[in-house]
């Protein structure tokens, strides 16, 4: 995909995002650290151009709730905002790639302590496959067949698939 | 560097001393959740051995550990085995065997926290030995000027009181100055260590010369309980050539910060109505130890980072 590509994909998921919601009433969208962030900015523009309002942009750092912390680095790597309780609200989590799914569960537990959202959905630019959890992305850019061991790499200029530099 | 343990400031650097203020801004996010509380520790088991009085970093310690969802145990010394003539070795390998993986000590010896770190194999973070060292009380005081002033390089920072006795003045030494701050002591002779060879700090003994040049006053307790000899004539006399009153306050720059260890002796090293201006950081210090806390249990517990 070339950033035009990934540019066309987010209208149209900003479209599905509306027409699943009907509008964007209570609807709050989530960037993951740090890969979600820029995507998550791009979907509220989108959004916002689309339905002409502008909705509650939060970030989520799952560091401290990853599952797989003393099994390799777990740092921080950026803060985390919520702008609004989520109690009630529609809650849209936005990242760039999804993979084994471990980041989307730590996420909604992350989530959880915020308040109880009505819902919540998913939206990745790359649904790569290889889940190891019963988690699936309800708004996807690019379905990409992967190989375990290939790395893709979302950014301004597209989405690569490259190979692990070892 | 690799650092399985928090006995010492000096094991940190400041390279170290950087990693644990990061981490800490995530930390103090944390805590100002609607829940504070991650699941980044579940299954750790902290214990703390407390053969001295504390109630900040006791508390804090607590706080920091139930954040993060480890389990904590407490031993009381004044009702364990300690009373019936165990040994501290004996103890710490009681402890240990059953299933610890850190043990936060504060004992009246310096040294106590290297000696249990070389018998076991549990992280082991020193809560305060005798003279000796606070590490986790200098990080808190980091954070907290790097949060007020931005930074701690090349601020001007005055420690007033009790030298000879503070743990708390030693490691912040440590601390400050391998952040790159320039350190006074301030102090009567008789409350100064017996040889200063090596410590990077200039001393005087005229507090109200010092304050018109610093961006922190950090005063000392004084630690009436650990002054055997008569090292002042009175309290009075201490308060009257060493103590932050309301007069001196003025001498200050209008930014200058005054920071205080806890806990106060109100009128004594510290005025009431000094203690209470907003320019003074206790109840701040207080906030931001439970936070940096968090980071150094996260740290050698359960990031799989080596510090």
């Amino acid at each position: 995909m070339d950033a035009d590509d990934v540019q066309r994909a987010l209208w149209r998921m900003a479209h599905e995002i509306v027409e699943r919601n009907h509008g964007l009433d209570g609807v709050v969208l989530v960037g993951l650290q740090t890969g979600g962030i820029s995507l998550s900015a791009r979907l509220a523009d989108a959004l916002e151009a689309i339905e002409h309002t502008r909705v509650p942009l939060g970030t989520l750092d799952v560091a401290f709730h990853r599952d797989d912390i003393g099994l390799r680095p777990v740092l921080p790597e950026a803060v985390t905002t919520m702008p609004v309780d989520l109690r009630g609200t529609t809650v849209v989590l936005v990242d760039d790639v999804l993979f084994t799914g471990r980041t989307i569960r730590a996420a909604l537990d992350a989530i959880s302590h915020y308040g109880r959202p009505r819902a919540v959905q998913l939206a990745v630019m790359v649904d790569r496959g290889h889940r190891e959890l019963p988690i699936r992305p309800d708004y996807v850019g690019k379905n990409l067949p992967t190989r375990r061991d290939e790395v893709v790499d979302v950014n301004d200029d597209g989405v690569d698939l490259g190979e692990m530099v070892r | 560097m690799t650092v399985s343990h928090l006995l010492s400031i000096a094991d940190l650097g400041a390279e170290g001393i950087d990693e644990v203020m990061g981490l800490t801004d995530s930390f103090v996010e944390v805590s100002a959740r609607p829940i504070p509380r991650v699941p980044a520790l579940r299954g750790k088991t902290v214990v703390w051995l407390f053969y001295e009085d504390s109630t900040r970093t006791r508390l804090s310690f607590e706080q920091a550990a139930k954040r993060l969802s480890a389990d904590t145990m407490n031993f009381n010394v004044a009702t364990s085995s300690v009373r019936k003539g165990e040994s501290l070795r004996d103890t710490v390998l009681t402890i240990e065997a059953m299933g610890v993986d850190a043990i936060v000590v504060r004992h009246a010896s310096a040294g106590v926290p290297w000696q249990i770190a070389s018998w076991i194999g549990a992280s082991v973070i020193n809560a305060g030995d005798g003279w000796h060292e606070h590490p986790t009380q200098a990080l808190l005081d980091c954070y907290t000027i790097r949060k007020h002033l931005g930074g701690v390089s090349g601020r001007r920072v005055a420690i007033v009181g009790d030298i000879r006795h503070s743990r708390v003045a030693r490691s912040n030494v440590l601390a400050f100055a391998a952040l790159g701050a320039e350190v006074t002591l301030v102090a009567p002779p008789t409350l100064l260590p017996p040889s200063l060879t090596g410590w990077p700090v200039t001393v005087s003994h005229d507090l109200d010369d010092v304050l018109g040049r610093c961006d922190v006053v950090y005063l000392l307790r004084m630690q009436r309980e650990r002054m055997t000899e008569a090292l002042l004539p009175t309290l009075r006399e201490y308060t009257a050539g060493y103590g932050l009153t309301a007069r001196r306050v003025d001498l200050l720059d209008e930014k200058a910060l005054v920071m205080h260890p806890g806990p106060m002796n109100r009128g004594v090293e510290i005025s009431a109505e000094v203690a209470d201006l907003p320019r003074s950081l206790v109840v701040d210090q207080v906030r931001n130890g439970v936070a940096v806390r968090m980071a150094v249990l996260y740290l050698l517990l359960g990031s799989g980072v080596a510090l």
